[in-house]
C-alpha cells in the first residue's frame, strides 16, 4: 500500500501584520511553511504507517526549487520518499493545470495507475490560494473516488470509512480504494520531526520532475495549460466609518449600541 | 466553439430531501447574469422525488428547471452527482455554471470542471458580465482576503464558479413567473459508484450553523476561560445567533472547529457580526469582513477588529457584555409584555 501526500509550500502566516494605511498584508519574515492542512494529511499518512509499517509514504509537491525545503520537512516528519515537480514551465498553473500535472505525477510514481490499496491525501485547501479544488480535480482526472472535508479515516481491507464534516453534521462515508481524501484540521494534531527523521532529511535525495519527465507538453502546463486568467487585482475597501465609544461607563456605550442596532433595524 | 454554448445554469442544492435556500441566492445571481446576456437561466436539482421543488425555483427566477431524479441521488455523493451533472452540461451546453461554495458545491464543481476540461473559480463574492466580450467576471478574495482578484475563463466552456453563500440576496417569489420543467431520467448505470453514505450524525452542539445565521456572536481569547465563554453563548442564544470563535479559542478547545471563523475556518457574512474580546488577526478578518454590520467590543483601542467595525466599544468586555445581555433581555421582555 502506498500513500501519496500532496503538499504545498505556502507563505507562513504567523508573522503577518496588516498595513494600517493600505490594508495589505506585510510579511515581517519571508518564511515558507508546509500548508497547515497538508501537514495534517502527512501526519495522517504517518499515523496509518505507524499501524501498518509496510505502507510507503511519498510526499509530492509542485513548486519552485525552494519547495524542496517543505519536502525535507516531510521526510523529517516521517515520509519515506519525496518528489518535487519543479520547472519554470509549471509556473502560472491554475488549479486545473496543477491537478493535471499532479495526477500525471501520481500515475508515473505508481507505475501507470494507482494500486488497489493506494490512498492520496491532501489538505482540504491551502492557506494561500484557498480554492480547495486540487484534491477533487486530481480524483476526477485519475477517475477514482474522492472524500472531502474528512476528520477521521479508518482503514479497512481495500476500502476506507471516513467521517466527513458538512454544514449540518457528520457523514460517515465508505469508499473503495484507491481514493483521494482531503482532510480538515480536526483530523489530528501534527507530530514533530524525529532525530532520525531529521538526519534522513539531510541526506535524502529528492528527485525533481519536469513536465517533460511526466510526458506533459508546454500546452498542458503553466499559463498555457490554464483555462482561467486573473485579469484584475484590486484592494477592497476595508475600513468602515466606525462609530467609537470610549466612555468609562459601559452603560452609556451599551445604550448607544442599542440605539445603533435599532436604527439599522437589526434588533 | 463558444457560440454553441448559451445561457446560465445554476446547480440547486438539496440537503436531506429539502431544497436549501442557498439555491435562491444562486438564482438571484444567475438571473442578473442571464439578463445581461439576454439568455435563459436554468437550474438543475438532483435527488429523489424532488419534483415539488420546481415551482419555487421558477418563482425565484429560473426559465428552465432540470430535475434529475434517481434513488442513487437521494444523498449527496460526489461520483453519481458529478456523472449526472457532467452529462447534463454536455447536453444543455450552458456558457456559465454556478454552484454554491458549500461542502457540496466545492466538492462537485472541481469534478465537473476537470471532466469538462474547463476553468473553475472558487468562492466568488462578485459576478458580472464584461460588456465588451460577454465573458463572466469572477471576483474573489485573494491572499488572505486583503486583495480581490477578478478572474476570467477566456476560451474554455462552460465558465464555472462557486459562489460564497450569503453573498447575494435571493429574489422574492414571483408567483406569476412561468418556466419549463424538464425531468431527466438517466440510465442507472451512470450512477454506479463504490462510495456509500452509511450514516449521518446531525451536529447537535450547533443550534444555528454559522454560515446560515443572520447574526453571529464571536468570542476571542479576551474571554480568558471556557467558563467565561458562556457569556458569548448566552448572548448568542438571546439574539437567535450562531456562536463564532477565533482560532485561538478553538485551539484551546472552548468550542469546536465548526465555530471557527477565518481563513482556516468558515467565512461568514451575516447581517450582524459581534466580535467580543477578539483582536482581529488578518486571518480572522478575512472570514468576516464582508458582514453587513460589524460590532466590536475590545479593551485595546488599537485592535485590528475596530478597522472593520461599524460600531466599536473600547472597554472591558466583562462590564460591557453583561450590560448588553441585560438590556437585550429587558427589550425582549418589554416586547412580550406589550404583545401580551
Amino acid at each position: 500500500m502506498s500513500i501519496y501526500v500532496l503538499l504545498k509550500q505556502v507563505p507562513g502566516t504567523s508573522d503577518v501584520k496588516m498595513d494600517e494605511e493600505t490594508g495589505t498584508m506585510i510579511r515581517t519574515e519571508h518564511k515558507n511553511v508546509i500548508n497547515p492542512l497538508d501537514e495534517n494529511a502527512l501526519s495522517e499518512a504517518i499515523r496509518i504507517k505507524g499501524a501498518k509499517p509496510e505502507v510507503k509514504v511519498t510526499a509530492i509537491s509542485m513548486g519552485p526549487p525552494h519547495a524542496q525545503k517543505a519536502l525535507r520537512e516531510a521526510i523529517a516528519l516521517g515520509a519515506d520518499e519525496a518528489v518535487l515537480m519543479s520547472h519554470r514551465g509549471f509556473s502560472g498553473s491554475d488549479t486545473l493545470a496543477t491537478s493535471k500535472a499532479l495526477a500525471k505525477a501520481l500515475m508515473t510514481l505508481a507505475g501507470g495507475r494507482l494500486g488497489k490499496d493506494d490512498l492520496v491525501l491532501c489538505g482540504e485547501r491551502a492557506t494561500d490560494g484557498e480554492t480547495g479544488q486540487v484534491g477533487p480535480m486530481v480524483s476526477a482526472i485519475l477517475d477514482v473516488p474522492v472524500v472531502t472535508y474528512v476528520r477521521k479515516i479508518v482503514l479497512k481491507d481495500h476500502y476506507i470509512e471516513a467521517e466527513r464534516v458538512v454544514e449540518e453534521g457528520l457523514e460517515l462515508i465508505r469508499t473503495s480504494l484507491p481514493a483521494v481524501v482531503t482532510v480538515v484540521k480536526d483530523i489530528n494534531q501534527p507530530g514533530f520531526p524525529t532525530l532520525s527523521g531529521k538526519l534522513r532529511a539531510k541526506s535524502k535525495e529528492i528527485p525533481i520532475l519536469t513536465p517533460l519527465d511526466l510526458g506533459l507538453s508546454q500546452e498542458d502546463v503553466g499559463l498555457q495549460g490554464s483555462p482561467t486568467r486573473v485579469v484584475k487585482v484590486f484592494r477592497p475597501r476595508l475600513s468602515r466609518d466606525t462609530i467609537m465609544q470610549k466612555q468609562d461607563s459601559s452603560c452609556v456605550a451599551v445604550d448607544s449600541l442599542m440605539s445603533f442596532l435599532e436604527e439599522r433595524g437589526i434588533i | 466553439m463558444a457560440l454553441t454554448y448559451r445561457g446560465v445554469m445554476v446547480i440547486g442544492e438539496q440537503r436531506g430531501g429539502e431544497l436549501h435556500p442557498v439555491t435562491y441566492e444562486l438564482l438571484a445571481r444567475g438571473r442578473v447574469l442571464a439578463d445581461k446576456l439576454s439568455e435563459e437561466l436554468s437550474c438543475v436539482v438532483l435527488g429523489h422525488e424532488i419534483e415539488r421543488f420546481a415551482e419555487g425555483i421558477i418563482q425565484r427566477g429560473a426559465d428552465i428547471v432540470y430535475i434529475v431524479d434517481n434513488p442513487a441521488l437521494r444523498h449527496f455523493l460526489p461520483r453519481p452527482y458529478a456523472a449526472a451533472l457532467t452529462r447534463l452540461a454536455k447536453e444543455a451546453k450552458p456558457e456559465i455554471i454556478l454552484a454554491a461554495a458549500t461542502t457540496q458545491g466545492r466538492t462537485i464543481m472541481p469534478l465537473i470542471a476537470a471532466r469538462l476540461d474547463t476553468g473553475l473559480t472558487a468562492d466568488c463574492t462578485g459576478l458580472d458580465i464584461d460588456p465588451l466580450d460577454r465573458l463572466l467576471l469572477q471576483t474573489r478574495p485573494a491572499i488572505g482576503g486583503n486583495v480581490m482578484a477578478t478572474i476570467k475563463t477566456p476560451t474554455s466552456r462552460p465558465q464555472m464558479a462557486t459562489v460564497r453563500p450569503k453573498s447575494a440576496k435571493p429574489n422574492s417569489a414571483d408567483k406569476t413567473r412561468e418556466g419549463l420543467v424538464v425531468l431527466k431520467t438517466y440510465e442507472d448505470n451512470i450512477f454506479a459508484t463504490c462510495e456509500e453514505l452509511i450514516d449521518f450524525v446531525k451536529d447537535t452542539t450547533q443550534d444555528v450553523n454559522v454560515q446560515d445565521a443572520d447574526i453571529v456572536v464571536a468570542g476571542g481569547k479576551g474571554l480568558k476561560t471556557r467558563d467565561n465563554f458562556r457569556m458569548i453563548e448566552e448572548l448568542a442564544s438571546l439574539l437567535g445567533a450562531a456562536v463564532g470563535a477565533s482560532r485561538d479559542v478553538v485551539d484551546l478547545g472552548w468550542v469546536g472547529y465548526p465555530h471557527q471563523i477565518g481563513l482556516s475556518g468558515k467565512t461568514v457574512s451575516p447581517k450582524l457580526y459581534i466580535a467580543i474580546g477578539l483582536s482581529g488577526s488578518v486571518q480572522h478578518l478575512a472570514g468576516m469582513q464582508t458582514s453587513e454590520t460589524v460590532v466590536a467590543i475590545n479593551k485595546d483601542e488599537d485592535a485590528q477588529i475596530f478597522k472593520v467595525a461599524d460600531f466599536g466599544i473600547v472597554g472591558d468586555l466583562f462590564d460591557v457584555v453583561p450590560e448588553l445581555t441585560e438590556k437585550l433581555k429587558e427589550k425582549k421582555n418589554g416586547e412580550c409584555v406589550r404583545k401580551g
